[in-house]
């Protein structure tokens, strides 16, 4: 059973790593346009310079 | 003070300095749509050496700028965008009000904590249920370590119901967040006590579920009313019409309306709004105002006639002498009067607040009962405790907080895919109810422009000519004839001159060709005219008669049939002369109309209806309607309408038909029922789970699973809409 002494600490960082990703994306404005990111995909890339 | 220095003072306000020579700016930009519109935009503004980034928000229609503000000003920014062929008006938060945003985050954060935690505890709880091996003191450690997680996670999320709950104690009322705070506190103390003399039974799963439950129906709800305020805000920011002043130098200064002092000139250049009431000084022009008067054809002004604010300059420029303001402006005594049956519109009592008002004290006797029964029955207070606390979390409004919400939520997706806004969070219930309509006219049952009628009778000769001359106006009926033909291949005209109010001269390969009212090209013809006409001149040919109408909405006959198959009882009330009016209600089979009635008396027939007992729906578009709009029930507007009147109304639609109407109605019943149904749901199940947790027979596993059971239920049920019945 020792070996949950390292398994419990690792399942809650996990966790906790997803959390600081989600509040790293909020923060940063990614949730903000909802609708544009779906309309974003079908843009084209910049014109290839000649 | 400089002309810039001017300029960058009227629109301080909007922009926000970063550094000393970088600026932002938000602008709203209406009329975008797609993925074309935000790469036209973003590519507009990155060829610019202005602008350092832009970014698109196609979600709140909204475009971010950060640009050198020592390379160009906000005027060259919007400037660019209608280069590129958007309408944009500066945008700033608090100018419009709209606090939500914030809210809405912080909720999402509180939401995304309590997941974390709730999915992590219940990791711990699910060994410790099932792991029927499990020694005690690792028992006790899993406790210990939910103990840890769940208090981090109640003072992070729980903040929205503590605050809520304090503010309504210490004023001595009760919420739905008193026993919500309540059970979430006693479930962790009373765990904690429990985990520290080694019982099996504890509810820190049960706290933060509920928790993070009663969160996704907050924010749900928030969500709605985000939008509601966005869509509001959006239009408020439309209405800031920048005026332009001359002074005394005869240097021209952008300033906002309402900064306009009276005695000040101002010019309006063609195919702008007039953003002061007052008298023309200079120039002869023609004016639309059928947002305001409801009144479809323009009118000729000449110098000394009396102009309004939110009317449309459409065909030369001129110079208004603004009068004196305050609440002397025809927009000022519109207001007045919206504030006026907002008063008498009476307070609407959400569903779920009526329920709440009777739920929460229940609840709390219940536990109470639960709590002293047990302890006298058994003799036993801890039991009792813990029956109580089972009676708190299993009654807990999980359900009941999403129960209104989420259909809510489904409900103005399904209209907004139908390009119908909703406004207010409230207005699906009011819509509900409604058994009267009231219409307007001009814009609502009509398309409120110009449609040509006798397009068979011209010859596709004279059509190009005309539609080749309509073009080069902004008059509805130029632009009727124009909007009859694509633009290419249109015969060329070397020049084109437009003589206000009266018509248009073409020359071509030498020869003049008119087109205008019928003393303008000079045509004597006996028989009077129907209505709206123009005449177009050749040389040596005939003149030729183009007749116009306001066109009915396509669909207006059947929607209206369908209206009262439903149920509803349709009464037509129009600004417009009476027998234009009557000529309508005959094609259209409405036997309640009345013609040329003010904006009061629309009121009064709409406060006549409710004091019979109706409840009203308004539907209309001018600004005229604006106040009956809020004196009804409910209200709505097609997106064409007045800003002032979309500000007012509870829907908004898009397009130029008139099912929006009907759709809303339907969507707005089976709201209605799905709501109840909801409801239903919620109380059938706390019918059965309140007697067995008063009993002692609630385990935390069982809170676990009915708590989330009843919650997928009420979800489950509301997603019903989206399916049922759409085209």
């Amino acid at each position: 059973m020792n070996i949950l002494v390292l398994l419990i600490p690792v399942a809650l960082l996990l966790g906790l790593i997803g959390l600081g990703a989600f509040f790293w994306a909020l923060r940063s404005g990614q949730f903000d346009d909802l609708d544009g990111a779906a309309h974003r995909i079908l843009m084209d890339d910049e014109e290839p310079k000649e | 003070m400089s002309h810039e220095a001017v300029i960058s003072d009227a629109h301080a306000a909007y922009v926000r300095r970063i550094s000393d020579n970088m600026a932002e700016v938000d602008l709203l930009v209406p009329d975008m749509h797609c993925a074309g519109c935000m790469q036209k935009i973003e590519r507009g503004f990155a060829a610019t050496i202005a602008v350092d980034s832009a970014r698109v928000n196609l979600g709140n229609k909204r475009v971010h700028v950060r640009f050198y503000s020592s390379r160009s000003t906000l005027e060259g920014l919007i400037e660019r965008l209608s280069d590129i062929g958007f309408e944009a008006t500066p945008f700033s938060a608090e100018m419009a009000g709209s606090q939500h945003d914030k809210a809405a985050r912080s909720l999402l954060l509180a939401m995304a904590v309590a997941g974390f935690a709730a999915a992590n505890i219940m990791l711990f709880s699910m060994s410790s249920w099932f792991g029927f091996d499990m020694q005690g003191e690792t028992r006790t450690l899993f406790h210990w370590i939910s103990a840890i997680i769940a208090t981090l996670a109640i003072a992070y999320a729980g903040r929205p119901f503590f605050r809520s709950a304090f503010a309504a104690i210490r004023v001595g009322t009760m919420n739905m967040d008193v026993p919500i705070s309540l059970a979430v506190l006693l479930s962790l103390f009373s765990s904690m006590y429990e985990a520290s003399v080694g019982s099996s039974h504890v509810y820190f799963d049960a706290g933060v579920m509920l928790l993070f439950f009663l969160l996704i129906g907050r924010y749900l709800d928030q969500l709605m009313r985000a939008k509601a305020g966005q869509a509001a805000g959006n239009l408020l920011a439309l209405q800031a019409v920048p005026a332009t002043v001359i002074d005394e130098g005869g240097s021209h200064h952008v300033m906002p309306a309402e900064q306009v002092e009276p005695g000040a000139a101002v010019m309006v250049a063609t195919g702008m709004r007039v953003p002061v009431d007052g008298s023309i000084i200079e120039g002869n022009s023609e004016i639309d105002s059928s947002l305001v008067t409801g009144e479809t054809m323009p009118e000729a002004v000449g110098v000394g006639d009396k102009v309004f604010a939110g009317t449309l300059n459409i065909a030369a420029p001129i110079k208004v002498q603004a009068t004196s303001g305050g609440d002397k402006t025809l927009l000022a005594e519109i207001v007045r009067l919206m504030e006026a049956a907002e008063q008498g519109r009476g307070k609407f009592v959400r569903i779920a607040d009526r329920l709440a008002r009777a739920y929460a004290p229940a609840v709390h006797l219940l536990a109470a009962f639960a709590f002293a029964g047990t302890w006298w029955w058994l003799g036993d207070a801890h039991e009792g405790l813990i029956r109580a606390i089972a009676v708190l979390i299993i009654t807990c409004p999980c359900a009941l907080g999403l129960a209104v919400p989420v259909v809510q939520v489904v409900a103005s997706g399904r209209l907004l895919r139908g390009g119908i806004f909703v406004k207010s969070g409230d207005a699906l219930e009011r819509m509900a109810k409604v058994d009267s309509m009231v219409f307007d006219k001009t814009g609502t049952l009509t398309l409120g422009r110009m449609t040509l009628e006798n397009a068979e009778d011209i010859s596709e000769h004279d059509m190009a000519l005309a539609a080749a001359l309509g073009r080069s106006s902004n008059h509805p009926l130029s632009l009727a004839v124009a909007g009859a033909l694509p633009c290419e291949g249109l015969p060329e005209f070397d020049q084109i001159n437009e003589r206000p109010g009266e018509g248009l001269i073409g020359t071509r390969m030498g020869a003049e060709y008119k087109l205008g009212k019928r003393e303008f090209v000079g045509v004597d013809c006996p028989d009077a005219a129907v209505g709206p006409e123009l005449w177009l001149v050749e040389p040596g040919r005939e003149p030729v008669q183009f007749i116009f109408s306001d066109a009915l909405r396509p669909d207006v006959a059947e929607t209206l049939k369908q209206l009262s198959n439903m149920g509803i009882k349709l009464h037509l009330l129009s600004g417009d002369r009476i027998s234009v009016v009557a000529e309508v209600a005959e094609t259209l089979g409405l036997s309640h109309w009345q013609g040329e009635v003010q904006p009061q008396d629309k009121i009064a027939y709409i406060e006549a209806l409710k004091a019979d007992g109706q409840t009203v729906a308004m539907i209309g578009d001018g600004l005229n309607d604006a106040p009956a709009l809020r004196a009804a029930a409910v209200s709505m507007s097609p997106s064409s309408a007045a800003d002032v009147t979309q500000t007012a109304a509870d829907f908004v639609f898009q397009g130029d038909k008139l099912t929006p109407v009907v759709e809303t109605l339907h969507v707005s019943r089976r709201t209605h029922g799905l709501v109840i149904g909801n409801f239903g749901l919620a109380l059938g199940y706390n019918i059965i789970a309140v007697p067995l947790a008063v009993l002692g027979f609630v385990t935390p596993l069982i809170a676990a699973i009915a708590m989330s059971a009843s919650s997928l239920v009420v979800s489950l049920n509301a997603m019903r809409l989206r399916f049922d019945g759409s085209k």
